[in-house]
Parts: C-alpha cells; sequence; structure tokens
C-alpha cells in the first residue's frame, strides 16, 4: 500500500481543521445551506432520505488492517454498527450526524484514511481492477498509477467545480475490463510499448446514469512521463466547455459526443503541447517510490499436496475454492473473495464486530490488507494455498463464504429508495426477492456466470447498465417500477445494455427474472453462459417471452 | 471605501466594475474602472491608452479574446456569477502561464473565504469578497493548506520536485 509521508498526513490533518471550521461555520449559520452543500459534498456528506450518509474514500480498493478495525469502531461509536461497500470501491456510512462527521474525519486521519472528493462535481476516487497486483493476466501493477494519479487529483485547485462529478478508472489487463475503463468519464489503460516502455491509452467520455455510453479513445500511446499533463489537457477542455445549464448533459461523455472524439482530441492536444515536457512531467524517481509501495509481499513456497486433499474428500469446500477463489501471479497463492450477498443480507454491508474478523484474517492469512470491489464484495489477494480450508472454515462461519460470486445471487444493489434520497425505488428488497428465488445453490451454479445490477434510479450507482441482466427502479405516478435491460456487460469488456420493453411493477420483476433464465436455459448450447447465449440468439425470444 | 484583499492583505478598492448597462451613457472620464469584455472589443482603440480601464471576463469568455491587450491592461477581473462555476480557475492559470500576465487578476462577484485558497494557486492575486462577508473572516481562507501536491502558477513544481 502507499505509505505516508509526513507530509501526506499533515495534508489530512489540515484537511479535518478545514472541515471542522465549515461544519462550525454552517452551524453558526455563518455559511448557507446552498454554500454548505458544495463543500460537504467534496467531502463526501450527502444528506439523505432518514439521515447524512458518509461516503469514505477507499483509494482504489485497498484497505489495510488497522483501517478496517478503525472504521469498526467508528460505525460502532458514530453510526448504527455496519457499514456499506459502494460500486466505487468505497465505504457508507448510512447514520452519521452532521455535527460529529469532523470528529470521524479526525479518527480516519490517524489511520491515513479520509473523504476527501468522494462526492461532489470534482475528481472521485480511482478505481481499478481488485486483483490488481496479482492478476496474472495484468501486465504491470496499475496501483501505482491509481496512487500518481490520487494525489494530482487530491485538492486539484483548478478541477474542484467541474460541470460535474469526474471518475478515473485504471486496468492493467489487456483482453478484459475488469475496472470499467470503458465506461468512465476517463479510462486508462496501461499499455506496453515495442521497446516494453510503459505508456497509457486514454480513453475519455464513457459513463452510466442518465445517458449511458462506452467512451472514445482520445490518446491511442501517451508515454509515461505525459500521464499527468494529458489527464490535465483533458480535465481543462472540459472544465471550459462542458455543459453548465443542465447537470442532465454535464457530463464529459455529452461534451465528447457533441464535439465529436477528433475535435476533442484536437483540443486536448492543444492544451498538452503547452504542458508537454513543463514540470508536470513525470520522473522515474517519484515513479520508483510510489512503485516501492507496492512491492510483492514476502511470499513463502507452498506446499499444495494438503489442498488437494481437502478438494477431494470436502464437496462444499472446492465449490467454494472453485467460485470464490482465483488463479495468482505467485504460484502456491489464490486470490480469495469475500462475498458480501449471502440472502437476506443488504449487499455489500459488513458489520462493525465483522470489519474486526476481517481485520484478523487479513493478518492471519493475507499480509494485512484487504481489497473493496466494485461488485460489492472484499478480497484477500494473498492467500497461500494451504491456508485456503483454514480461512474457508473461518469465512463460512463469518457468513461470507457463500459460493456465489459472479453468479445470479451475487447482486450489486445500491442502497435503493430504503436510504437514498435520490432513489425512484428500492432495491434491496427486489435483491433479496431474486436471491430467495434462486435459492437452489446446484441450480445457481448450474446457471453459470450472470451479473445481475439493480440500481433505484438513473444516476446508476448500481451500475444496472452493465449487468448482463440490468434492472432500474423508475418512479410513475408516485409508484415505484422497474425497466429490465438485457446484454450489458463489465467483463471481457463494457457495454451498455438494451431495454427489454416497458417496466414492471415489483411484485411481478422476480417472474421476470425467473423466466429470462428459464428462457436463456432453454436456449443455452452447452457450456454457453448467459451474456453468449443472449448475444447469440439477441433481444427478440426474450422479448417474446416475456411480453408475448 | 470599499475593500478588497490583494497580495495577500486588505486594501481600498481603488477599481470599479461595472455592467454594460452603467456604460450604455459612455465610460466615465476618469477613474479606476473595469469594464466587459465586450464594451471593451467595442471601445478599445478609445481606451488601450488610458492605462486606468481594466476588463472583466464573464464565464464563457476566455483569456484568449484579450491576447493582444494583454500587455496594455493593468488588471483583469474574472467574474464569478455563482461560486459553482469553475470555468474562471482554467481562465486565471490561462492568463498566468500561456498569456505570461503579470497585472492583478482579480476574482469579483460570488467570490467566498472557502474558494480563495484554490484560486490564489490559479493565478488570482485578489479578491473582492462577497458584500455580505467579512473580509477579514476570507482572509482566514488563503491559509487553509500548508501542503499541496501538484505544481501551481506560483510554485509550477509538483511536491517531489520541490526542494
Amino acid at each position: 500500500m502507499y505509505v505516508y509521508q509526513e507530509h501526506d498526513q499533515r495534508l489530512l490533518e489540515e484537511r479535518v481543521a478545514q472541515y471542522r471550521d465549515q461544519t462550525r461555520r454552517y452551524l453558526a449559520g455563518e455559511l448557507s445551506e446552498d454554500e454548505f452543500l458544495v463543500l460537504r459534498l467534496q467531502n463526501g456528506l450527502y444528506i439523505q432520505r432518514y439521515a447524512p450518509m458518509l461516503r469514505i474514500s477507499v483509494p482504489y480498493g485497498l484497505l489495510a488492517s488497522r483501517q478496517l478495525r478503525r472504521l469498526a469502531h467508528i460505525v460502532r461509536t458514530y453510526d448504527k454498527g455496519f457499514c456499506h461497500v459502494s460500486t466505487r470501491q468505497n465505504i457508507q456510512l448510512n447514520w452519521p450526524s452532521v455535527e460529529e462527521v469532523p470528529d470521524i474525519l479526525a479518527e480516519l486521519a490517524d489511520v491515513q484514511m479520509h473523504a476527501i472528493q468522494t462526492s461532489g462535481n470534482c475528481i472521485r476516487n480511482i478505481t481499478t481492477d481488485e486483483f490488481a497486483g496479482v492478476n496474472p493476466d495484468e501486465i504491470e501493477d496499475p496501483r501505482p498509477w491509481c496512487e500518481i494519479i490520487r494525489q494530482w487529483s487530491t485538492f486539484n485547485p483548478e478541477f474542484a467545480y467541474l460541470p460535474r462529478k469526474f471518475k478515473i478508472a485504471v486496468n492493467a489487463v489487456p483482453d478484459a475490463d475488469p475496472a470499467l475503463i470503458g465506461v468512465h468519464d476517463i479510462g486508462v489503460q496501461l499499455v506496453h510499448d515495442a521497446n516494453g516502455e510503459t505508456g497509457f491509452q486514454v480513453w475519455a467520455g464513457g459513463g452510466l446514469g442518465r445517458t449511458p455510453m462506452t467512451g472514445s479513445v482520445i490518446g491511442e500511446f501517451v508515454p509515461w512521463q505525459d500521464l499527468l499533463p494529458y489527464l490535465e489537457s483533458i480535465l481543462r477542455v472540459y472544465n471550459k466547455y462542458g455543459n453548465r445549464d443542465n447537470k442532465y448533459k454535464a457530463r464529459i461523455k455529452i461534451l465528447v459526443k457533441a464535439l465529436g472524439a477528433d475535435k476533442y482530441r484536437e483540443l486536448v492536444e492543444q492544451e498538452f503541447a503547452e504542458l508537454k515536457d513543463g514540470p508536470m512531467t513525470l520522473t522515474r524517481e517519484e515513479v520508483e517510490r510510489i512503485q516501492s509501495c507496492f512491492s510483492a509481499p514476502d511470499y513463502q513456497t507452498v506446499d499444495s499436496a494438503a489442498l488437494n486433499a481437502k478438494l477431494a474428500e470436502d464437496k462444499a469446500f472446492s465449490r467454494w475454492y472453485h467460485t470464490n477463489t482465483r488463479a495468482h501471479k505467485q504460484a502456491g497463492y489464490r486470490a480469495v473473495t469475500l462475498t458480501l450477498k449471502k440472502t437476506g443480507r443488504v449487499p455489500g454491508d459488513i458489520s462493525d464486530e465483522q470489519l474486526e474478523a476481517v481485520a484478523d484474517l487479513a493478518d492471519q492469512y493475507s499480509f494485512g490488507v484487504l481489497r473493496n470491489s466494485h461488485q460489492q464484495n472484499m478480497v484477500l489477494a494473498d492467500v497461500a494455498a494451504s491456508d485456503l480450508y483454514d480461512l474457508w472454515k473461518a469465512l463460512d462461519a463469518l457468513g461470507f463464504a457463500t459460493p456465489n460470486l459472479g453468479l445470479i445471487t451475487d447482486i450489486v444493489a445500491c442502497p435503493g429508495g430504503d436510504l437514498c434520497a435520490l432513489a425512484n425505488a428500492k432495491s434491496i428488497p427486489v435483491a433479496e426477492s431474486i436471491q430467495r428465488r434462486f435459492d437452489n445453490m446446484d441450480y445457481v451454479h448450474d446457471l453459470g456466470l450472470i451479473d445481475l445490477n439493480i440500481s433505484g434510479c438513473m444516476n446508476a450507482c448500481g451500475h444496472h447498465h452493465i449487468g448482463h441482466i440490468g434492472i432500474l427502479g423508475v418512479d410513475k405516478k408516485g409508484k415505484e417500477f422497474y425497466q429490465v435491460t438485457l446484454g450489458g456487460r463489465g467483463d471481457r469488456e463494457s457495454r451498455v445494455g438494451e431495454k427489454l420493453g416497458p417496466s414492471f411493477e415489483s411484485d411481478q420483476i422476480t417472474d421476470v427474472v425467473e423466466n429470462i433464465i428459464k428462457l436463456y436455459v432453454e436456449k443455452r448450447l452447452e457450456n454457453e453462459p448467459f451474456i453468449d447465449t443472449y448475444e447469440r440468439i439477441g433481444m427478440d425470444p426474450f422479448k417474446e417471452r416475456i411480453y408475448g | 471605501m470599499d475593500k478588497v484583499i490583494i497580495d495577500g492583505a486588505i486594501a481600498d478598492n481603488l477599481w470599479q466594475r461595472l455592467e454594460a448597462d452603467a456604460l450604455e451613457s459612455g465610460v466615465p472620464a476618469q477613474g479606476k474602472i473595469i469594464v466587459p469584455l465586450a464594451y471593451w472589443q467595442e471601445n478599445r482603440d478609445a481606451l488601450i491608452d488610458r492605462g486606468d480601464v481594466a476588463v472583466w471576463l464573464a464565464p464563457g469568455e476566455e483569456p484568449k479574446d484579450l491576447e493582444d491587450d494583454l500587455a496594455s491592461l493593468p488588471l483583469v477581473a474574472i467574474h464569478f456569477p455563482a461560486f459553482k462555476d469553475g470555468r474562471g480557475y482554467s481562465y486565471a492559470r490561462e492568463l498566468r502561464t500561456r498569456y505570461g500576465f503579470k497585472g492583478e487578476v482579480r476574482a469579483t462577484g460570488d467570490v467566498l473565504r472557502d474558494q480563495l485558497f484554490y484560486m490564489t494557486r490559479c493565478g488570482f492575486n485578489a479578491f473582492e469578497v462577497r458584500e455580505d462577508r467579512s473580509i477579514e473572516d476570507a482572509l482566514q481562507g488563503l491559509k487553509d493548506f500548508s501542503i499541496t501536491y501538484q505544481g501551481d502558477v506560483n510554485e509550477p513544481k509538483p511536491i517531489y520536485r520541490r526542494a
């Protein structure tokens, strides 16, 4: 993980003091609602349906065990004993009080955490593959680049009052998009040139929300030294020309589409010509300093014989192993996903005691580090094969070993109308109803990989557009309805799904999902996953089945 | 007299910003005034040698519209009808780094304490704090942070390149 220097720590402490004073002035009536709104949002604080919501930043999803323990303490002391993993790999508290937020920030700053730029019209948390650094398919570790971008974007004075929020993701896997860069305001794809030098293919103008679309390549190959000047150029063009009259047309994707990628690139190149080779140019020394924070942990030689014996004799363990763990760069190690998707619990929720238990497991089995995934699960990325059986037992006792990673019950869902003031409809009861319908684990496994995503409104926090099956809550005359999309992808590539047709009432939606699945089972070829069947047979048979 | 923050201290405001309608009957013969870009462009030849006429830019009006005149201008103001509209931050930065403007860059309009630190880093050195707010209080906003990661107009080097 990135190791804080004295100046990084001081910056956080100054931020706490600044925000404490802003809160004081707001409560004293010296700042208007409107003025404080912008300041508190830049600090991740929303005023929600029943209480404020505080979004805590988890840069590219990495959490150390001491940070998990501090989060446990915070949710116990300042909240109702649980928190929520978001689709931006962050942590959300649902019941803090406005008055106590400065104290929460001070507690976070002690362990090098904060809520900087987790909301508002600024550059948000940088995200990446939750398996970054251990993924055998990546060309290099993307996390140092995420950290470099994080520091550049943190309190960047020019880009704090953008037309709209701005999300950047980094991917280092060549033939897949685990970081969803295709649907980000900026997507950064690591590439190597013919000499093996690192560079970036830079995408811009993707996004979900009201007008979902995939981005365009703006920079075909940006040498690593030029990463920050290039990003700055893209942001400057957006800051100057992005739409500020209508918030639904304010994201960079609308500007890129209106100008066309070629024109956008031309404007970026003009800015870039001025910045190139200037003081923003990255130095090898600085990149190596950051990279040294992410060096491989002290891996040991692992004897896998006992694991193989357990896999042969324990069917439940074997199922979990094949579903929830994945291959690792290092021989003898696996990356383990803790599924926070047990039926009957809110997807992505975790309690104070569970946070502490998970911190202990991270210390015991994974070099003290845990990761949040954008699918609202957690990952212990560096587990020796010989520890897997014991870890599985421990996770099972915690309820984090449901063997459903990537399967239909591993539902991604925003907090929805139960908590969120923006939502048109509830998400959590829909997720639970679908999980209950698919309660036979053998059948769920037989169905194979299916991404099912639910958002309670157009803002798409549940990433419904990229679900193979997407469900969107809509409001019709004060009643909750659900619109279904099919064929979205956030796996091999990022792609926006298509609408199935008219929306459904809440008591119909689970039947609709079941009927979609039944049709898939009828039509699939041997070993053909849902998304491939959909792409082969198209939307029409699904429309006929559901509406015919 | 009105007050303004200049270079980190409170000073008398010697300049008056005029909207277009205040100029309908012509420009005052003397006194330091800041006129809208459109007015400047129409009356440039009559104004440019005066030395006590400056220009203000509204959101959407970029420094490049003044490129040829900057050497003659003592002050450029960037107006913020609403503090949330951040275009002026890029304009200020361009004035300083692209065009090398050495005169005063003044923020006018919805100018508040909590934005001053960022504004300073982007090249503003003067602030007309919104009338209903205390200018002494706003002065505190210049000191929010002692640490910055990125380079800026005043210190172009990012933190790791500084001595």
